[in-house]
């Protein structure tokens, strides 16, 4: 509460408060009235929601009379056990034992994501912002190239894709069978590759935007501490490490938020590309809570599977708020 | 080329290029080299389902995808199907009446909260803020079933208002951000000139703030109109008349529609991105901007 008064010393600020203390409410009313009905309370409605089992059809939702039992049946009863693997001892560690099936596949798949999303495209796109962060012939063009699949839908880059990995005649398998491959994958038809092959068409959008970032990170980058380091002798490497990198660690920080959002996010390309099949083996959160909603009628479980969603967001929600609110302080 | 490159700004800063003696002309091929190689595999499948569009199914299961189709079987009726009996015009309209009223409900009510954040001190300034920008970061899931339940119960389910309010609301909490920082950079001194020559606030908002915010609406109109015109949930959920079936989800019912015929396909996909790629392409610097407003100085 201290710093307070400092956050708004701004002299606009201050002599705008002076006169009138009405005039901000009068320019806010509806725009928050607005953002209330359409997105405050439907995020708090949800948390509502997954205390019930409503089908969404029924008259209104009453809340169960065990209010958590929807994410009982998702994590199931148990934290976690040992189970020995067949006779052979080597144990295996199981989370969540006694978990809805397609729940913890859909959780892997998410982790599998978010693992792969916060290291792939993070130093493909940071070794592209070094790279084209000079002057240089074409560069406007190079940026285009890795850029473009940003600006494609969903819809369109799951499309491409599929027809990328269709088994008989797509281009991979046409080019893996010209090489001389007798029997290549079926790619999104094989429940092991599957969600790998979704997973590496997400990246190839991603890496752009990361790209992007960095680059705008890398313009502030003040020369002058660049250049002294040169001086002294450093190597590129050398440079990249000391210098360099620890200067970007605001554009690292959000970097690293926007892919973890962006992993547990997805969706597009899974309804898209196989809509969680072969056997459920490419299920990822956001697409089972919209299978359950909108095929199942099971609107209190997928309830549930949103607020499962939302927990995992809220810490990095949580790191964005907290840089957020250190710029201000700064101010 | 060179001269009027929008992308100039981005590359003007030159770091970790300080030539080394003469290892920097081998370097720089080998840069060029290895950008030029990488730049094309990446956007190997955008041709390649250039390449398919032109083609018939027939010839690709004859001769193979990797085969160079004769300029005989070469063919634009593919895209003349996806655009005429595979609907894409009517879906990509569809798309623009909802995207462009939706820019222009979340910019004017996106400037109207961060005028009122930027120039007034209040107590619930901050925590208003805060909430803004945690909307930012927030997984659409999480308010999915209860707006689909509004929908049905304002009786607007099925139709563009329902994408265009969604769309507003949801938007706001960037654009909110965007433009708050934005006009808290503009000098207050002119508008204190304008408060003393007796100046309302709406006036001051709607005659200075608001073309004085110009550049950082621009960026934000240019980013949000792809956002939006790609947005693929809420048209899922909330829309599921084929008439009124934005380019997104209208694209998901081809693989349905037209399950091995990936010509039809592809160029459906094709078409249903020119709107997108255009305004990427003209207004490049705007849409690099609005991206990386957020990401911090």
């Amino acid at each position: 509460m201290a710093v307070k008064p400092r956050l708004f010393a701004t002299p606009e600020q201050r002599v705008g408060a002076k006169k009138t203390n009405w005039s901000p409410y009068f320019f806010l009313t509806i725009p928050l009235l607005l953002y209330a009905m359409w997105v405050v309370i439907p995020t708090l409605y949800t948390f509502y929601l997954s205390t019930t089992s409503w089908d969404g059809v029924s008259d209104n939702p009453t809340i169960m009379r065990e209010p958590f039992s929807n994410f009982s049946r998702l994590f199931g009863d148990e934290f976690m056990t040992f189970e020995a693997k067949k006779e052979g001892d080597p144990r295996i560690l199981q989370i969540f034992p006694a978990a809805d099936r397609t729940f913890r596949i859909a959780l892997t798949n998410n982790v599998r994501w978010l693992l792969v999303f916060i290291t792939i495209p993070t130093t493909a796109g940071l070794a592209l912002a070094m790279l084209l962060n000079t002057e240089m012939r074409f560069g406007r063009w190079y940026k285009i190239s890795f850029y473009t699949p940003l600006v494609l839908s969903g819809p369109v880059i799951g499309l491409i894709w599929a027809w990328v990995y269709q088994p008989r005649a797509g281009l991979l398998n046409a080019a893996l069978t010209a090489l001389g491959v007798a029997d290549p994958p079926g790619w999104l038809a094989e429940r092991d590759l599957a969600i790998w092959a979704i997973i590496f068409a997400s990246v190839w959008r991603q890496v752009g935007y990361v790209m992007i970032l960095y680059l705008a990170g890398l313009k502030n980058v003040d020369p002058s501490l660049v250049e002294a380091a040169v001086v002294d002798g450093a190597s590129r490497w050398t440079l990249f490490r000391k210098v360099v990198f620890p200067l970007l660690a605001p554009v690292t920080t959000i970097v690293m938020v926007i892919s973890v959002i962006d992993s547990l996010r997805s969706f597009d390309l899974v309804q898209i590309m196989t809509n969680g099949g072969p056997a459920e083996s490419t299920q990822v959160l956001a697409n089972m809570m919209y299978n359950e909603a909108f095929q199942n009628y099971k609107m209190g479980y997928a309830a549930a599977i949103a607020v499962v969603i939302f927990a995992f967001s809220l810490v990095f929600i949580g790191i964005y708020l907290r840089r957020t609110l250190k710029d201000e302080l700064e101010y | 080329m060179a001269t009027a490159n929008p992308a100039q700004p981005l590359a003007n800063t030159t770091i970790a290029v300080k030539p080394v003696q003469t290892g920097k002309h081998i370097r720089t091929t080998i840069t060029y080299i290895v950008l030029t190689i990488l730049a094309i595999l990446w956007l190997v499948p955008i041709f390649a389902a250039l390449l398919t569009a032109v083609r018939t199914m027939d010839d690709i299961t004859l001769n193979g995808f990797w085969s160079i189709p004769g300029p005989d079987v070469l063919t634009l009726d593919n895209f003349v199907q996806a655009w005429t009996s595979a609907r894409v015009s009517q879906y990509l309209i569809s798309s623009f009446i909802v995207t462009i009223p939706s820019l222009i409900g979340m910019l004017f009510l996106s400037s109207l909260t961060a005028y009122a954040l930027a120039r007034f001190k209040f107590a619930l300034n901050l925590p208003i803020y805060f909430m803004f920008v945690a909307g930012t970061m927030l997984p659409f899931q999480i308010l999915l079933l209860p707006v689909f339940l509004l929908v049905k119960n304002l009786g607007i389910y099925n139709t563009y208002f329902a994408l265009i309010a969604i769309h507003t609301t949801f938007q706001m909490g960037f654009c909110v951000f965007v433009l708050r920082n934005f006009m808290r950079t503009v000098p207050s001194e002119i508008f204190e000139a304008a408060r003393v020559d007796g100046c309302g606030e709406f006036k001051i908002y709607w005659r200075m703030m608001l073309p004085l915010s110009l550049p950082a609406m621009a960026s934000l109109a240019t980013l949000e109109f792809t956002w939006v015109f790609n947005d693929y949930i809420w048209a899922l959920i909330l829309v599921s008349k084929q008439e009124l079936l934005p380019v997104t989800a209208g694209l998901a019912t081809l693989r349905g529609q037209y399950t091995t015929d990936w010509p039809v396909i592809t160029a459906g996909a094709l078409l249903a991105t020119l709107p997108t790629l255009v305004v990427f392409v003209a207004l490049q610097r705007y849409f690099i901007q609005g991206l990386t407003v957020g990401s911090g100085k």
